[in-house]
């Protein structure tokens, strides 16, 4: 006998992740979802980030991680609140992890919520957590194959930072050749050049955010205004 | 290893539907993987085998069917096959949107 069945094999996901994309609409935080290889950079970003935005935005970030709390630990310094998902060798976040972990977020105090996912550049990509947009941070010490090698996190990248760029003379990565590749499978992709070290590009980056939140904001209005 | 999440969406799915209709035996189940999927057969075929042991579905095969990546041009409507993952039109130099090839779907079962 045949059935016929016609289901989506990661919906159970996808559900998971609509119902914390409501809730996120509801109270008006935009979600990011932060994207890239183990050692691109992303909790180095994000300390940047901390630092530059805790000012102006109420800021909170879900920090993946096989096993440690080193990468929570590192935000925790910069006293926004933090939680920490720990996937037990897991490759990805997945959406039930998130919002198993969000009744430990003030969800009324919050403008932006960052998920830092587990370092990979391909599983996260297929997972979606509820996020709003996804960002992916590759270093130029990856290489500038990376984005054909690893096409879905790109096309899947509202933004890509190209992160350590102050090492550029040093590597032989070629900036347009990989700029070329993301905007053919992104078009309208952002692409920016900055350094965690050097603080070159991350002007463009929190800019980006602040658009983002604000959009969001404005766009599903919140309680939290 | 993002297949054994996979593997387990797969399995959910034939064990819910084989129940509904009241099946003894699961003989084969029929995917839909688009080309931009990226999914690995054989380790999610690998993953797939230890997760179904002990269940209806443990003899199942999966019959994996793959959906090219087709992309439609917002501007000129141009339908195409996108090669090299090159979004951009061919004829205008404008965005394609993605109109098949990131497909993980059950089709159907064949169940006894």
């Amino acid at each position: 006998m045949e059935i016929q069945v016609m289901e989506n094999i990661l919906g159970k996901n996808d559900q998971i992740a609509a119902e914390n994309q409501n809730l996120f609409a509801q109270k008006g935080i935009f979600v990011l979802n932060l994207m890239g290889s183990p050692g691109a950079g992303k909790t180095a970003l994000l300390e940047k980030t901390m630092a530059a935005l805790k000012a102006d935005l109420r800021l909170a970030v879900i920090e993946g991680d096989l096993f440690t709390s080193k990468d929570a630990d590192r935000i925790a310094q910069h006293n926004v609140p933090v939680i920490q998902i720990n996937t037990s060798g897991g490759c990805h976040l997945d959406a039930a992890m998130v919002q198993k972990v969000l009744p430990k977020l003030d969800l009324e105090q919050l403008d932006l919520l960052i998920v830092e996912n587990v370092g990979n550049l391909v599983c996260p990509a297929e997972f979606n957590v509820g996020e709003d947009e996804k960002a992916v941070v590759l270093s130029i010490t990856e290489g500038d194959d990376k984005p054909l090698k690893y096409p879905l996190i790109f096309k899947e990248s509202a933004i890509s930072l190209l992160n350590k760029v102050d090492i550029l003379p040093y590597t032989n990565f070629d900036m347009e050749s990989a700029k070329t590749d993301i905007r053919k499978l992104h078009p309208a992709a952002k692409i920016v050049e900055v350094s965690c070290m050097t603080g070159q590009g991350l002007d463009v980056w929190y800019d980006w955010l602040r658009a983002q939140t604000k959009a969001k904001k404005k766009r599903d209005g919140g309680e939290n205004q | 290893m993002h297949e054994m999440a996979i593997a387990e969406g797969i399995l959910d799915i034939a064990l819910d539907y084989a129940a509904r209709n009241d099946a003894r035996q699961v003989q084969c189940i029929s995917l839909l993987l688009g080309e931009m999927s990226g999914v690995e057969t054989e380790s999610l075929e690998f993953c797939f085998a230890s997760l179904s042991k002990g269940t209806i579905a443990e003899k199942a095969e999966l019959r994996l069917q793959r959906v090219p990546l087709m992309g439609r041009c917002v501007k000129c409507e141009q339908e195409i096959h996108i090669e090299g993952y090159n979004f951009i039109c061919s004829k205008c130099g404008s965005a394609m949107e993605l109109i098949s090839g990131r497909e993980l779907r059950v089709e159907y079962l064949e169940v006894d």
